[in-house]
């Protein structure tokens, strides 16, 4: 996408929100230099702690999702005797919204970091698995009976094969739930914690009634979602260009 | 070079496709292997290979028990077989990479391997230099089959096992790969076994050709073509011959 579009795009999103709050004119709905105001001034307070926090949580359960579900998907992918015994499991769990574990989680693992982490985790988790599984059982017998026969065993196939063919599958699971990951965070946040995004915007809108700086807790969300999700688009481009390049021809 | 003795293999256990199958080939021999679709002549090269075992009987490669594939032996497939992500220099020096990742341990790499690169060598030899930074979805068929080949060749095998390299491409890209095969085995001393299902291209690259029937295969057809790749034998009487030779065989089996 073109940055003059995606210029247009954000200019053309604020003067709905400005009609809106001409229209709505209530406290609720304030105007975007009301909130851009408020951020201004909260920026220079207890918003950047908050953002950190829920970034950690966001990043570590990535990470965490990365590094036990794609080995995991390359196994599926790669024995069809596995992948027969857990398909019908992942099955079942993968379309469950994992947001209603949230109790559970919170309940099993109690305060702190950790619940939240888990529960991104859950999201993540499957999304990759399933991705990198099916990429990796589509890669073609006859690709790594080459690779054998250049010598390679287990551990060169994993890293020249399947390791790279299991980039983008990682990539595009990352880009398909970054926004939900977002969005369960905040849920997340609201329980047994007073620190992140979610408890900001639930304690200045809910308890201080300050909407502004509510607003301006949205705006920090959301950058952090669109900053993810710009960050893996971003990543997609570098590391599959061959991708981009092969639909050109 | 290669011995296959008395080997029996089969997908299912009660439908061998070679049972009791004995072959050899000498260093340097040119071989065509020739048969119908689904005779067994790919399962054949795998064996040879090393990505598949017998269940009984055994194949030694110099006098070796082939247990796992051998570091000297390279294999071209129709398919290519090459990375989508990595352009045709990664995909050409891939052979290298997967040597330095072991180092010469002499199972996966050969125990005197020297991490000399001979790359640009093969890659110009082939008419790769221009396109090293293209991935293989920009490339031609003929154009992916030389880069698999140039992975092959820089690791200097002796022994070359190909299947139907050539049957995907167009005829004239075709005849410029046999002819670079031909020039390449009289050169490098290459041991060569060609899998193929065209009469034509048997008849022209193998100085003996096995022909194969129906499995369950006990034993394959030897034919001697020893006036092959002599200047002139595409257009030569002896070869139009050995086609219609060949075409009887297959059709009376």
């Amino acid at each position: 996408m073109k940055r003059r579009e995606l210029f247009l795009a954000v200019l053309a999103l604020t003067g709905i929100w400005q009609a809106a709050s001409w229209l709505i004119n209530q406290p609720i709905l304030p105007s975007p230099a009301t909130v851009l105001r408020a951020f201004l001034l909260e920026i220079r307070q207890d918003l950047p702690i908050h953002l950190l926090y829920s970034f950690w949580r966001v990043l570590a359960s990535t990470l965490l999702a990365i590094s036990l579900a794609a080995p995991a998907g390359v196994l599926l992918g790669q024995s069809r005797r596995l992948n027969a015994i857990f398909a019908p499991v992942i099955y079942l769990l993968y379309p469950i919204p994992k947001v209603v574990f949230v109790p559970v989680v919170l309940l099993l693992l109690g305060i702190g970091d950790l619940p939240k982490i888990i529960i991104i985790f859950l999201i993540l988790f499957f999304q990759i698995l399933v991705l990198v599984r099916d990429q990796a059982a589509s890669l073609r017998p006859e690709l790594i009976l080459s690779v054998r026969s250049l010598g390679a065993g287990r551990r060169a196939l994993f890293r020249f094969v399947y390791l790279p063919a299991s980039l983008p599958a990682i990539l595009t699971a990352l880009r398909q739930s970054v926004g939900t990951a977002v969005a369960v965070l905040y849920v997340a946040e609201l329980f047994a914690t007073q620190r992140g995004l979610g408890y900001y915007i639930y304690l200045q809108g809910s308890t201080l009634m300050n909407y502004p700086a509510m607003y301006a807790g949205i705006l920090a969300m959301s950058l952090l979602g669109l900053g993810l999700y710009f960050s893996v688009d971003y990543l997609e481009r570098r590391i599959c260009a061959w991708q981009t390049i092969h639909e050109r021809v | 070079m290669v011995e296959i003795d008395r080997i029996t293999y089969g997908y299912a256990r009660t439908h061998p496709i070679f049972e009791d199958f004995s072959w050899k080939i000498q260093r340097g021999e040119r071989w065509a292997i020739l048969g119908p679709s689904g005779c067994g002549k790919t399962t054949l090269l795998y064996l040879m290979a090393g990505l598949r075992f017998p269940t009984q009987g055994e194949i030694r490669i110099d006098g070796q028990l082939l247990e796992r594939p051998r570091p000297n032996t390279g294999l071209i497939l129709q398919d290519y077989g090459l990375l989508p992500w990595a352009t045709v220099r990664q995909n050409a020096a891939l052979g290298i990479s997967v040597r330095k990742f072991y180092g010469p341990d002499g199972k996966h790499v050969p125990a005197n391997f020297q991490p000399e690169v001979n790359l640009d060598y093969w890659l110009q030899r082939l008419d790769l230099l221009s396109l090293a930074d293209h991935y293989p979805g920009q490339l031609s068929g003929g154009q992916r089959q030389r880069t698999a080949i140039a992975r092959t060749l820089v690791l200097r095998p002796d022994l070359l096992l190909m299947d139907e390299p050539f049957a995907s491409l167009d005829a004239p890209t075709r005849e410029d790969l046999q002819n670079l095969i031909l020039t390449l085995h009289s050169e490098a001393q290459l041991t060569l076994v060609i899998v193929t299902h065209a009469i034509e291209e048997a008849a022209l690259l193998g100085s003996k050709i096995l022909v194969l029937k129906q499995p369950p295969i006990r034993q394959g057809l030897i034919i001697d073509n020893p006036e092959a790749f002599q200047a002139g034998f595409r257009h030569s009487l002896p070869y139009l011959r050995l086609c219609q030779d060949l075409r009887r065989y297959l059709e009376a089996a």
